[in-house]
């Protein structure tokens, strides 16, 4: 299942799980990170699933490469329960303060804003992966109409809230960071929730969501 | 409220609690975070006698001017730091690597790290600060760990608890600087052209002011990108180097993203990391390629040297 294993510098384990990034593949890649994480070997520090591959973080004072890779390559994969899969409803707000980039794209896309929202809103999303920043997910796949490349240069600050548009993929950003991404909305809910420690994400790797527009004083309402 | 604390006359400059930092949230995005200078991190608490995790404040450039009010404390500062102490209104020279006891009233200055950018300070007794998975480490740009995930600010209270009485310890030490740093070839070092790859182990390359703990930005030769400036997201890890579309190198430090879309050029070798973070901006870098064995040997050596540096402190 895994194409390739190689080093990533001298304390991780890169799994490439081929070049194809799509559900299936994903999924691949989620079985081992469960797989590994459940049977929690010694010195293994860190794993971080993504599309399509798996990275496998180690301490190098108690093991080493060719020791996590045996580990990998004898690993007995087994089905683990998709109980946690679940669906989620996402409101966004897609008023021209937060719509940071929906200009932009009706040049880039050649077509107008309510051409690409409503090709945005028509469709049911799979989380491929959390991370970059803490809980921020990763979604796909968009319709190809609606692909776009990164911004040439990336904002300093995009807002916490901010739902960004990249390729095949959206994403949410749940803190303000630096990034690339389109920006076509914000979403008022929580997605990341520091205080709790055994479960801080929303959404999950595995998951589907579905984006809901909501209005500006729908939005505004929304916390009270 | 314990009765002894500390009060924040100056903050200094990205000053947060640290200790060895988080397992296991990478996948949701959480870094490892932790002392970016590990062995000083290590030395500063072996001076004062405490458990190996026990948190530090760690601060850049400049460190914080605190007035100590309570019992008696020790302290120390590992790093290459000049700091001084005020005692009674006389001011004196501190030494780094050295426990020092001092008493209520008494004023602690870390004015500067020299040539260098981290410097650590500790006591001898627990700070009352917040955890969270585990670690005090503060990752500001997440508002994770103590202080609310933020670092600290002028005039706030650092209160202390259980304040252990010690000998006086220490140990000689001698930071020294590196220009070489050694590195394993990345991924997609084969995205770069045949010139990049060349200029990348023979270049010097130069820190710039855009590093923080999160990354260090560095400037040299542009290296060019022959195949696509942009992977599919995957995971990093500390000492991975990515190179952007612009050309200049990025090397990802204790509080990195956990995934980022950029070719990785190379890895800095773990036995590296303390010495690299060292580097101010304006230092010289040169890349010198090991393989995955020599990196693994070189980390046994550092590991050792690191530990028998411990085992002297008495």
């Amino acid at each position: 299942m895994i194409k390739n294993i190689s080093n990533l510098g001298d304390a991780a384990v890169y799994c490439d799980f081929g070049k194809e990034v799509n559900k299936e593949v994903n999924s691949k890649v989620i079985k081992y990170f469960k797989n590994l994480k459940e049977q929690n070997f010694e010195g293994i520090i860190n794993l971080t699933p993504s599309y399509n591959k798996l990275i496998i973080s180690f301490d190098l004072t108690v093991t080493n490469f060719k020791k996590v890779k045996q580990i990998v390559e004898n690993l007995d994969i087994k089905e683990i329960s998709s109980t946690s899969e679940k669906k989620i409803e996402i409101p966004i707000c897609c008023d021209k303060e937060f719509a940071l980039d929906l200009n932009r794209l009706e040049n880039k896309l050649n077509k107008s804003a309510k051409e690409i929202l409503e090709t945005f809103f028509s469709k049911e999303y799979f989380c491929y992966m959390t991370g970059f920043i803490a809980g921020m997910p990763f979604f796909g796949d968009l319709e190809k109409n609606l692909q776009a490349k990164r911004l040439e240069t990336p904002r300093v600050k995009v807002p916490k809230g901010s739902i960004g548009l990249t390729e095949q993929f959206c994403n949410i950003y749940t803190f303000e960071s630096p990034g690339g991404w389109n920006i076509i909305g914000n979403t008022p809910l929580k997605v990341f929730d520091t205080s709790n420690e055994d479960a801080p994400n929303l959404i999950n790797p595995g998951d589907t969501v579905r984006f809901k527009e909501i209005n500006i004083e729908e939005y505004r309402n929304f916390n009270e | 409220m314990s009765e002894n604390y500390f009060e924040v006359i100056r903050a200094g400059i990205n000053t947060t609690f640290q200790d060895n930092g988080r397992k296991n949230l990478n996948h949701i995005g959480i870094p490892a975070s932790g002392a970016i200078d590990k062995r000083n991190y290590k030395l500063v608490n072996k001076i004062l006698n405490n458990d190996i995790n026990h948190p530090a404040l760690e601060f850049a450039y400049q460190g914080p001017k605190l007035i100590y009010y309570g019992e008696p404390i020790s302290i120390a500062v590992t790093g290459d730091v000049n700091f001084k102490l005020i005692r009674k209104n006389i001011e004196t020279e501190g030494k780094c690597y050295e426990s020092i006891t001092i008493e209520n009233n008494d004023e602690i200055d870390l004015i500067s790290t020299n040539k260098s950018v981290y410097g650590y300070f500790s006591v001898t007794a627990k700070f009352q600060i917040d955890y969270q998975w585990k670690s005090c480490s503060t990752n500001t740009k997440a508002n994770i760990g103590a202080n609310n995930g933020k670092k600290l600010e002028n005039s706030q209270k650092l209160h202390v608890l259980d304040i252990k009485e010690i000998t006086k310890r220490s140990i000689n030490y001698i930071n020294t600087r590196i220009e070489n740093i050694r590195v394993i070839r990345g991924t997609n070092f084969d995205y770069f052209s045949k010139e990049a790859q060349q200029n990348f182990f023979s270049e010097e390359f130069y820190v710039t002011k855009l590093s923080d703990r999160m990354g260090m930005r560095l400037e040299g030769k542009k290296l060019e990108n022959i195949v696509n400036t942009n992977i599919k997201s995957e995971g990093l890890v500390k000492g991975v180097i990515q190179v952007p579309a612009d050309g200049n190198p990025i090397i990802m430090l204790s509080d990195h993203g956990t995934i980022g879309g950029y070719p990785k050029i190379a890895t800095v070798i773990s036995a590296d990391f303390d010495k690299l973070a060292q580097l101010p901006p304006g230092s010289k870098i040169k890349f010198k390629e090991v393989n995955l064995s020599d990196a693994e040997t070189i980390f046994k050596l550092y590991e050792m040297e690191t530990n028998t540096l411990l085992s002297k402190i008495t």
